[in-house]
C-alpha cells in the first residue's frame, strides 16, 4: 500500500510524462483531482509548444465549454486552447479550473470553466518547439480512480 | 488468426489480404510493398488496411502504398475509394492537414550560379516566407475576404498578383476544387485560417533548393522541361490551422453522424456519413475549401520565392524560366471517374498520404503533359533526395489513379532526438554541402533524415509495381524549415 502511496504521490508531484508516438507525441497527464488532471493536461500541452517556465503570467483568457461525455470535454478544452493560442498568439502556463456535471433535456451534460494566464508570443523570448496541429481521440482517455489519469495523443 | 499468414502474392510486390480474411470485409486488401517491407510492417497497419475494407461502398480494393504505416484510423499512405451512390466519406480517410501537398518549380540556373550566393538565398527566403504560428503574417485579410480565398484557391491569388496565369494550369484542379462551399467552414476554422495564410508551417513542412541529378527517362524529362543539373525549388506545406480545424470541427460532426445513420464501422476514428447525408455533403465542401486554401498558400509562396530570386539573381523570373513544374495534394478526398468492372463510375477517393498518378489521356492532366500521364512529386525528407514520376495506366487500373507521397516516418520525434541533436544534423548536412536553416529549435534533430524510411525503396516500389514510373532524381542542396 505504502509502495502505491508513493507512486501516487510521484505521479501528482510529475504532473504529466511524454510516450513515444511514431508520428506524433502522447502524454499521461495526472491530478488528485479531475480538474488538476485537466490543468495538467494543458501543461504538457503547452510544453511541447514551448517550454512554460519562461512563460510570464500577464494575460489572461475564460474560457466555457460544454460537452456530452469527459473525454469529448477533454478534446474540446485542448482545441480551445490551441485555438486562443494560433489567433491571439498566446503561450499560457497556468490554469484554473472547474468540472460540473449538469442535465440538459434529460441528457447529461459536463461543463468547464476555466481562467488561463499567460504571455504573448516573443520567439526571441520563448523557446520554439514543435507546432500541433490538432488533438486526436486517438486512445484518449479520462480514468479516475486512486487519482486521475489522462492519455492524449496529439497529432504534429 | 495472423493477418500475414493470409497474405497472397498478386505479382512481384503486390499483395493481397483476401475479403475472406474477416467476414465485415467488402473488398480485398492490396499492399504494394517489397517483401522485406511486406515482412516489417506494423501489425496495426495491417489492420487499418483491412477496417477500411469493411466501411460501405468502398469499391475494388483496400489499398496500402508503398510508403504505408500506422495512422489515426485510416493509415497513412492509403487509398479508399467509395461509391458516389452508396459509399461513405470520412475525415479520417483524409487527416488533419487537408491538402498537405508539393509544388515544384523550374529554373534556368544551374549550381555554378547559386552556389557563390546560396547564404543569401537561404537567409532571404527564410525571411520572406513567414514559417508558422506567431511569425509576423506578411498579408492581412480582412475578414470576409478569408471566404474568397476558401472559395477560389490559388486563382484567389492569382488575382491578387501572386503569381502568374499559367501557374494554375500546372496545378492539380487548376488550384480550385469547385464544389468548395465557405459557409460550411467554422468561424473558428476562419479565424485560424486568416494570420497564416502564406505561411510554410512547421514540422515535416519545407522549402528546398534542389538541383536535377539523374534524369531515368529521358523523353518523359523533356516533355516535362527537366534540364539534368539545373535548379529546381520544392515547397512542401498545407492547409495550415484552417485544415487543421476544420478536420477537428468534422471528426466531431461525424463521430456523432456514424450513429445516427447506423454505419457500422470497426474502430471510431473510421467515423463516416453516407454520401447523400447532410454531414457528408457538408464536410466535403468544407474540406474542398480548406484544400483551396492550401493552394493559395502554396501559390503566395510560389510568389516569394520569385521574388527572393528576382532581387538576389537581379533577374527576373521569367528570364530564369521560373514556372511550375507541377503541384500536387496528398491528403485529400475528390470525386472522381473511375472504370470499375468495365464502367466508369463516380467514386470518392480517399488519398490519406497518397499522390494523384493519373495516367496518360487524362483530361484532367495538363494538354503538354497529357500523353505521358501526370507529374507525381515525391518528397524525401530532409537531406536526402526527392522524386518526379509520372502516373500510368497500371495505377488507373489498380490504385485508382494514386501512389506513395513520401519516406514515412520509422523514429518517433523523441527517439529521433535521443539519437541526433540538432547541431549535429546541421553539421552534417553542412559537411555535404546542404544549408539549413530552421526556426524551431528541435525541428534538425527530430526531422533527421535517420528518423525516416528509405524514400528510394518507396519509389523503387512505386516504378517495380508500375503504379508510377520514375523520371528524374534530385538532390537537395538547401533547406529552410517552421
Amino acid at each position: 500500500m505504502n509502495k502505491k502511496n508513493q507512486e501516487i504521490q510521484e505521479k501528482i508531484h510529475q504532473k504529466y510524462e511524454f510516450f513515444d508516438v511514431t508520428a506524433d507525441i502522447g502524454f499521461w497527464a495526472y491530478g488528485k483531482t479531475l480538474e488538476e488532471s485537466f490543468e495538467n493536461a494543458a501543461l504538457a500541452m503547452f510544453n511541447v509548444i514551448t517550454k512554460t517556465d519562461s512563460v510570464a503570467e500577464n494575460e489572461s483568457r475564460k474560457i466555457n465549454i460544454e460537452s456530452e461525455d469527459l473525454t469529448s470535454l477533454l478534446y474540446d478544452f485542448l482545441e480551445e486552447l490551441l485555438f486562443i493560442y494560433e489567433v491571439d498568439l498566446l503561450l499560457f502556463s497556468k490554469f484554473d479550473l472547474s468540472i460540473k456535471k449538469g442535465n440538459i433535456d434529460n441528457n447529461e451534460i459536463y461543463k468547464l470553466e476555466a481562467v488561463v494566464t499567460g504571455e504573448e508570443i516573443d520567439w526571441n523570448k520563448h523557446y520554439r518547439g514543435s507546432e500541433v496541429k490538432a488533438i486526436t481521440f486517438h486512445m484518449m482517455e479520462v480514468l479516475c480512480e486512486d487519482i486521475c489519469k489522462i492519455r492524449v495523443i496529439l497529432d504534429l | 488468426m495472423d493477418i500475414k499468414e493470409n497474405i497472397v502474392e498478386v505479382r512481384e510486390n503486390i499483395w493481397e489480404i483476401p475479403s475472406s480474411y474477416k467476414k465485415e470485409m467488402r473488398v480485398p486488401g492490396r499492399l504494394y510493398l517489397e517483401e522485406d517491407s511486406l515482412a516489417n510492417l506494423e501489425k496495426g497497419a495491417f489492420e487499418q488496411v483491412v477496417n477500411v475494407a469493411c466501411l460501405p461502398g468502398i469499391q475494388k480494393f483496400s489499398i496500402g502504398l508503398p510508403d504505408i504505416h500506422f495512422g489515426y484510423g485510416f493509415p497513412i499512405g492509403g487509398v479508399g475509394a467509395f461509391s458516389a451512390r452508396t459509399g461513405v466519406i470520412s475525415p479520417g480517410g483524409v487527416g488533419f492537414d487537408i491538402n498537405c501537398g508539393v509544388r515544384m518549380i523550374r529554373t534556368n540556373l544551374t549550381e555554378d550560379d547559386l552556389h557563390p550566393k546560396m547564404k543569401e538565398i537561404v537567409d532571404n527566403l527564410f525571411a520572406n516566407i513567414p514559417s508558422g504560428v506567431g511569425s509576423k503574417g506578411k498579408v492581412r485579410l480582412k475578414n470576409d475576404e478569408i471566404d474568397e480565398v476558401l472559395k477560389f484557391g490559388a486563382e484567389w491569388a492569382v488575382e491578387h498578383e501572386y503569381g502568374w496565369e499559367e501557374d494554375l494550369q500546372f496545378l492539380e484542379e487548376n488550384g480550385r476544387i469547385l464544389d468548395a462551399d465557405p459557409s460550411e467552414v467554422s468561424q473558428k476554422a476562419k479565424k485560424r485560417g486568416i494570420p497564416q495564410l502564406g505561411s510554410l508551417g512547421s514540422g515535416n513542412h519545407f522549402l528546398e533548393i534542389q538541383k536535377i541529378d539523374e534524369i531515368f527517362n529521358e523523353e518523359v524529362a523533356k516533355t516535362f522541361n527537366l534540364e539534368p543539373d539545373t535548379i529546381t525549388i520544392m515547397i512542401h506545406s498545407g492547409s495550415r490551422g484552417c485544415g487543421h480545424q476544420v478536420c477537428s470541427d468534422y471528426l466531431r460532426v461525424m463521430d456523432k453522424a456514424y450513429k445516427k445513420h447506423n454505419v457500422n464501422i470497426p474502430d471510431r476514428q473510421l467515423a463516416c456519413a453516407p454520401i447523400d447525408s447532410d454531414e457528408a455533403q457538408s464536410y466535403f465542401r468544407a474540406m474542398a475549401a480548406a484544400a483551396n486554401y492550401a493552394w493559395a498558400n502554396r501559390q503566395m509562396m510560389l510568389h516569394w520565392v520569385r521574388e527572393t530570386f528576382e532581387k538576389i539573381f537581379s533577374q527576373s523570373a521569367e528570364d530564369m524560366e521560373m514556372s511550375v513544374i507541377y503541384d500536387i495534394a496528398h491528403n485529400i478526398a475528390k470525386k472522381e471517374v473511375h472504370k470499375i468492372k468495365g464502367r466508369n463510375e463516380e467514386v470518392i477517393v480517399h488519398r490519406k498520404g497518397a499522390t494523384r498518378a493519373y495516367g496518360p489521356g487524362r483530361v484532367e492532366i495538363p494538354s503538354e503533359y497529357r500523353n505521358i500521364g501526370q507529374p507525381v512529386l515525391i518528397p524525401g525528407t530532409m537531406g536526402t533526395a526527392s522524386y518526379i514520376l509520372h502516373g500510368t495506366e497500371i495505377a488507373m487500373e489498380e490504385t485508382f489513379g494514386s501512389t506513395a507521397h513520401g519516406a514515412g516516418r520509422k523514429l518517433s520525434r523523441t527517439g529521433a532526438k535521443k539519437r541526433y541533436s540538432s547541431s549535429e544534423i546541421k553539421k552534417d548536412l553542412e559537411s555535404k554541402g546542404i544549408h539549413v536553416r530552421a526556426s524551431s529549435a528541435p525541428v534538425l534533430a527530430e526531422e533527421a533524415p535517420g528518423a525516416y524510411k528509405d524514400v528510394d525503396e518507396v519509389v523503387r516500389t512505386s516504378d517495380s509495381t508500375g503504379i508510377a514510373k520514375l523520371v528524374a532524381k534530385v538532390i537537395p542542396l538547401a533547406v529552410t524549415k517552421g
